[in-house]
C-alpha cells in the first residue's frame, strides 16, 4: 500500500469518525488543550513581557531565559511534570502552559522594545500616564510581534499536545501511539497528517487574525520574522 | 547523582548518538540551505516560494513529521534517517530564511567593488558576499542547533536512541532521577553547541572584532 | 495569505509526487534490519518491565557462560518484535506461550499449560522455534478495586459481566483487538464495557488510572507488585479467556545451539512465578535498581 492508499483507506472508513475514539472527539480534545494552555500563557506571558519591556528591567533576563527554554525538550519536561504532579489531565496542560508562556513573553517583550523612543516620548510629552502609554502606545505598536509570539507558542502547544499522549491524554496523538502499538500504520499516518494540517490551519487563522487585528501602518518592512 | 555515576558507560554512549542524530541535520540543512538561500536572494518569485514551503514546514509538528516520512520516502520506521531527515528540513526551513536575508542585505557598493576589482560571481560569493553573511546565519545556526539538540529526544517515542530514552524509560519505571538527568544533560550540550558555535563565529569573523 | 497558499499547493504537489515515485510499502512491515553475526546473540524484549528483566536474566546467563550476546530491549508490542526476529535484527526474546500461540493463531481455543504448548511447538514460523517452557507464568488479568469487588460480590470475571457496562475499561492499545483482550471477553463472558482507554501494557498509566478511578476495571499483568501494592483484586477466569502463559524463549533456530539451548532451558527450570513477583517487587524497588542487576543477583543466588 503506498502512503495515499493508507491515508484514504483510514480516513475514508465512517468508524473512524465516531465515538469517543473517533476524529472529532479527539480533534475537540487536543483543540481543547490547546485552547486552555494558549489563553492561560498569554494571561500570564503578555502581561510579564509587557511590564518588563516597558520598564526596561529584567530584559536580558527574560530574552536569555526565553531562549535558555528552547532547549528543554518537551518530552522530558512532560514526563517530569506528569511524574511530580501525577497523571491526570491538569499536569500535562500544565507542561503546555510552561511552554508556550515563553514565546508570548518573549513576543511581548520584543515588540514593545522594538518601538521608536521618539514615540513613547512624544506620547509622554502629550501627558499621558505611563500606564496610558503602555496601552494606548506602545501595545498597539506592539502588535506583529506579540502576535507573532503567540502565533509561535500555538503551534509549539498543538505540537506538544500531540507528544502528550504519550503521559496518557487524548487529541490526535492517540493516533499516532495506538497506531504503533498495533503496528497500524494507516492509523498513525493519518493520525500524523490531521495534526499536520490542525497546525496550518491554525497558523493560517493566526496570519488572518493579525491582519484583522493589527493596523496597516505597523506592517510594514519594519516587523521582521512574524509574516509567513 | 551516583546513579550519573554508575551509569556513565550508558550516558556516554547516548550523547554520542544525540550528538550524532542532531550535528548531521544541522551540516546537511546548512549545506542544502545555502544555495537555497541564494536562490532567493536573487529572485522574487523564488524568494516567494522558498519562504513560504520552509514556513509551511517549519509548522508541522515534529512528531508528525518523524511517522510520515517513512511512508512517503520509504525506510523502515525504527530507522533512525526518520529523525534526521525531519530535523534538517526544519534546519534548512530556519535558516533559508536568514541566509536569503543575510545576502540581501550586504551593501550593492560592496559588491560593485568586489565586482571591479575582477571577482568572478562564484568567487565573488565565497570571499565576500557568504563571509559578511556569516554572523547572521553563524545565529540561525545557533537556534537550530539548540532546537535539533531539544527534538531528537521526540526519537525514543519511536524507538530511537538518544537521551529521549531517559525520559520514556524513568517515566515507565517512575524514576524521576532518570528524567532529571536526562533533561540536564539536554540542557548542557545545547549550552556547549551554543558556545562552540558562537565561538566559531568569532573566529570566522576577525574584522568585527578588529579597531576595539 | 497568497504565499501560504502557494506554500501549501507547493508542498502537497511535490508530496504527492515523492509518493508516487517512492517506494512506499508499509513502514512498519518486516524488512531487511540488520543481521547479528553468526555468533553472537541479539536479545530483544517488549517494552514492559518484566520482559526486560527475562530478557537481561537470557542475556545474563548467556554471558555467564562465554556467548557473545548484544541486547535490544524495549522494542514495543509483540506487533513490533516479531517482524524483527523474523527478519534476524533480534534473534532472541522471552515470550508467553499462550498469548503468542493466539498470536500466531487466532483460532486456538487450548488453555492448559502443556496443550498451549505443545499447540505452540507446531505452529512457530519456519525459521524460529520455542525451548524449553518454564513453570513461570505472566498473565494478563482483569483487576478491579477492592471496594468494586465487594460492591458487586465479583471474584470472577463472570460475576463481573452483568455490570461491564456500567464500567470503563483501561489496557494497553493491544488489547482493544487482541483475541483474547476485549473480543475475548465479550465472546466468553458477553462482557461489554462502556468504554475503552487506551493507557499502557501494565504501565505507570494503567496503575495511575484506576487509582484515580478514570477506569474501574483494568489489565495488569498478574505478577505486577503493584496489585499487592495497592490491595486489589484479580478477577478469576473459569472459562479460560486468558490461556496458560508460560515464560519460554522465543528463538532464532540457527542461533539455538547446543551450548544456547542448554543454558537457556537451566534458567527456564529455575524460573517460577514466585521468583518472577520477588523480582519484579524488587525491580520497583525505590532504589530503583538496573533490571541487569537484578537479574544477575538472582542468577548469581540460584547458581547460573
Amino acid at each position: 500500500m503506498d502512503f495515499v492508499s493508507f491515508l484514504t483507506s483510514w480516513l475514508f472508513d465512517g468508524t473512524h469518525w465516531t465515538g469517543s475514539d473517533g476524529v472529532p472527539a479527539r480533534l475537540s480534545e487536543h483543540l481543547g488543550y490547546t485552547a486552555v494552555a494558549l489563553a492561560i500563557a498569554v494571561a500570564v506571558g503578555f502581561p510579564l513581557g509587557a511590564a518588563i519591556g516597558h520598564t526596561g528591567r529584567g530584559g536580558l533576563i527574560l530574552v536569555g531565559a526565553a531562549n535558555g527554554l528552547r532547549a528543554l525538550p518537551t518530552l522530558g519536561v512532560l514526563t517530569i511534570v506528569v511524574g511530580i504532579a501525577g497523571i491526570g489531565l491538569v499536569p500535562p496542560i500544565t507542561a503546555l502552559i510552561v511552554l508556550a508562556i515563553p514565546p508570548v513573553m518573549a513576543g511581548t517583550y520584543a515588540g514593545i522594545r522594538a518601538i521608536e523612543p521618539i514615540t513613547v516620548d512624544a506620547a509622554r510629552g502629550v501627558g499621558m500616564r505611563e500606564w496610558e502609554v503602555l496601552l494606548r502606545v506602545e501595545i498597539p505598536n506592539a502588535l506583529p510581534l506579540i502576535f507573532g509570539g503567540v502565533r509561535s507558542a500555538a503551534l509549539q502547544v498543538v505540537s506538544t499536545a500531540t507528544i502528550a499522549a504519550f503521559v496518557g491524554v487524548g487529541g490526535l496523538g492517540r493516533y499516532v501511539f495506538d497506531g504503533l502499538a498495533v503496528q497500524d500504520y494507516a492509523q498513525v499516518a493519518s493520525g500524523a497528517v490531521l495534526v499536520a494540517a490542525l497546525a496550518i490551519i491554525v497558523d493560517v487563522l493566526f496570519i488572518g487574525l493579525q491582519r484583522l487585528v493589527v493596523s496597516p501602518g505597523l506592517t510594514s518592512a519594519k516587523s521582521k520574522g512574524t509574516s509567513s | 547523582m551516583t546513579w550519573v555515576f554508575d551509569h556513565l558507560g550508558l550516558l556516554g554512549g547516548l550523547t554520542g548518538t544525540h550528538v550524532y542524530l542532531a550535528l548531521v541535520p544541522l551540516v546537511v540543512g546548512l549545506v542544502l540551505a545555502i544555495p537555497l538561500g541564494w536562490l532567493a536572494s536573487r529572485s522574487r518569485p523564488a524568494r516567494a516560494v522558498l519562504l513560504s514551503v520552509s514556513g509551511l514546514l517549519y509548522t508541522i509538528p515534529s512528531l508528525a513529521l518523524i511517522v510520515v516520512l517513512p511512508g512517503i520516502i520509504g525506510t523502515k520506521i525504527l530507522d533512525s534517517v526518520n529523525v534526521i531527515i525531519p530535523l534538517t528540513i526544519y534546519t534548512v526551513a530556519l535558516l533559508v530564511r536568514s541566509i536569503a536575508d543575510a545576502l540581501t542585505s550586504v551593501p550593492a557598493t560592496v559588491v560593485a567593488a568586489a565586482t571591479a576589482i575582477g571577482y568572478r560571481p562564484l568567487r565573488r560569493f565565497a570571499s565576500v558576499e557568504f563571509p559578511l553573511a556569516v554572523p547572521v546565519v553563524i545565529a540561525g545556526l545557533r537556534v537550530a542547533a539548540v532546537s535539533n539538540i531539544s527534538l531528537v529526544s521526540i526519537g525514543a517515542l519511536i524507538g530511537i536512541s538518544g537521551y529521549g530514552v531517559l525520559f520514556t524509560d524513568g517515566f515507565q519505571l517512575g524514576f524521576m532521577t532518570e528524567i532529571v538527568v536526562g533533561v540536564v544533560a539536554t540542557l548542557l550540550l545545547a549550552l556547549v553547541a551554543d558556545a562552540l558555535l558562537l565561538l566559531i563565529g568569532r573566529l570566522l569573523t576577525p574584522w568585527t572584532r578588529a579597531g576595539r | 495569505m497568497k504565499r501560504t497558499v502557494t506554500g501549501m499547493l507547493t508542498v502537497l504537489v511535490a508530496s504527492l509526487g515523492l509518493t508516487a515515485c517512492g517506494s512506499g510499502g508499509n513502514p512498519l512491515s518486516p524488512g531487511t534490519g540488520g543481521q547479528s553475526l553468526t555468533d553472537t546473540i541479539t536479545v530483544g524484549s517488549a517494552n514492559f518491565a518484566e520482559s526486560k528483566l527475562i530478557a537481561e536474566i537470557y542475556a545474563a546467563a548467556l554471558g555467564n557462560k562465554g556467548i557473545k550476546v548484544t541486547k535490544r530491549l524495549g522494542i514495543g508490542s509483540r506487533e513490533t518484535y516479531l517482524p524483527a526476529l523474523k527478519d534476524s535484527s533480534v534473534d532472541l526474546v522471552p515470550e508467553y506461550a499462550g498469548v503468542l500461540l493466539q498470536y500466531l493463531d487466532k483460532t486456538v481455543d487450548k488453555t492448559s499449560a502443556d496443550d498451549v504448548y505443545s499447540a505452540l511447538r507446531a505452529k512457530v514460523p519456519a525459521g524460529l522455534s520455542v525451548l524449553d517452557k518454564s513453570p513461570a507464568e505472566d498473565k494478563d488479568s482483569i483487576v478491579v478495586t477492592k471496594q468494586l469487588a465487594e460492591k458487586y460480590n465479583a471474584k470472577s470475571i463472570a460475576d463481573l459481566a452483568p455490570h461491564c457496562g456500567e464500567l470503563i475499561f483501561g489496557g494497553p492499545p493491544e488489547f482493544k483487538t487482541r483475541p483474547d483482550g476485549i473480543p475475548g471477553l465479550d465472546k466468553h463472558y458477553g462482557c461489554r464495557f462502556a468504554d475503552y482507554k487506551a493507557l499502557d501494557a501494565g504501565g505507570p498509566l494503567t496503575v495511575a488510572a484506576l487509582r484515580q478511578n478514570s477506569v474501574q476495571a483494568v489489565d495488569l499483568f498478574t505478577t505486577d507488585s503493584s496489585i499487592k501494592t495497592n490491595d486489589w483484586v484479580v478477577l478469576t477466569d473459569p472459562k479460560g479467556n486468558f490461556a496458560a502463559q508460560n515464560v519460554v524463549p522465543l528463538i532464532n533456530t540457527k542461533k539455538a545451539t547446543e551450548a544456547v539451548t542448554k543454558v537457556l532451558n537451566a534458567v527456564s527450570a529455575k524460573l517460577d512465578t514466585a521468583t518472577l513477583v520477588d523480582l519484579n517487587t524488587r525491580l520497583a524497588g525505590d532504589d530503583h535498581p538496573d533490571a541487569s542487576t537484578v537479574a544477575s543477583q538472582w542468577l548469581a543466588s540460584v547458581g547460573l
